[in-house]
């Protein structure tokens, strides 16, 4: 068993640098990545969304995230996890959040970075509130 | 006796829990031997305000989701964790 590399995890209100969550990624031994990038959008069930504002549990959120990570590397022969949200009042088309995993294939990459999003939407200590056209409401995940 | 001892024990509250109750946290007394499954309980009791949030929500003891048959113990980091909304 060789030892899996730190994932890079980082929840906090700085604006998310893909350029580095992408040479964080790479890897000699890895053929591909698949990076997920979730973004602020401008409509929700109905309401037309000004923007997102996301409130963690930082401590848990980074602890969850590691023991989500830490999955991921002992299901799939992963190279490298990334796993970065963004905190804070986000405006339309703001990355929130970005799961990106490289691995030696395609399959076990893709299989991968869906559950880590999956699994971080579920399991995470982050909320969020939306801001929209007439209001302001918190809104959860739909399992 | 040491089963009628109590122990302090301050449970986090976030997002709308914590805008519900206008607070950060509830401040407990609780005996010794508390599970995380009577917390919900006390918590009632200690905040009214609380009560619409508890079935909804999970408990996270020490940064990890608690199982209900888990015994608190002092210094414990106990949080109420609403639907979360990542992503």
């Amino acid at each position: 068993m060789t030892a899996h590399p730190a994932p890079l995890i980082i929840v906090d209100p700085t604006p998310i640098d893909l350029a580095a969550i992408h040479a964080f990624l790479a890897d000699p031994a890895a053929g591909g990545e698949v990076v997920f990038t979730g973004t602020v959008r401008n409509q929700n069930e109905g309401r037309v969304v000004h923007a997102l504002e996301f409130e963690a549990y930082p401590e848990m959120a980074v602890a969850q995230i590691a023991a989500i990570a830490a999955e991921m590397y002992a299901r799939w022969p992963l190279r490298k996890v990334a796993m970065v949200h963004r905190l804070g009042r986000l405006p339309l088309g703001e990355t929130v959040v970005v799961v990106g995993v490289s691995a030696g294939h395609r399959a076990e990459a893709f299989e991968a970075c869906r559950y880590g999003i999956d699994t971080l939407k579920r399991d995470v200590p982050i909320w969020k509130r939306e801001h929209f056209e007439g209001g302001e409401v918190w809104v959860t995940n739909h399992p | 006796m040491a089963s009628e001892s109590t122990f302090p024990l301050s449970v986090r509250l976030f997002a709308l829990i914590r805008e519900k109750v206008g607070r950060e946290a509830i401040a407990l007394e609780v005996p010794a031997g508390t599970t995380v499954g009577a917390l919900a309980g006390r918590l009632r009791a200690a905040e009214p305000a609380v009560a619409p949030y508890l079935e909804a929500s999970r408990v996270a003891v020490n940064l990890t989701f608690a199982r209900p048959d888990q015994v608190l113990a002092p210094g414990d980091d106990v949080a109420l964790i609403p639907p979360v909304g990542g992503g």
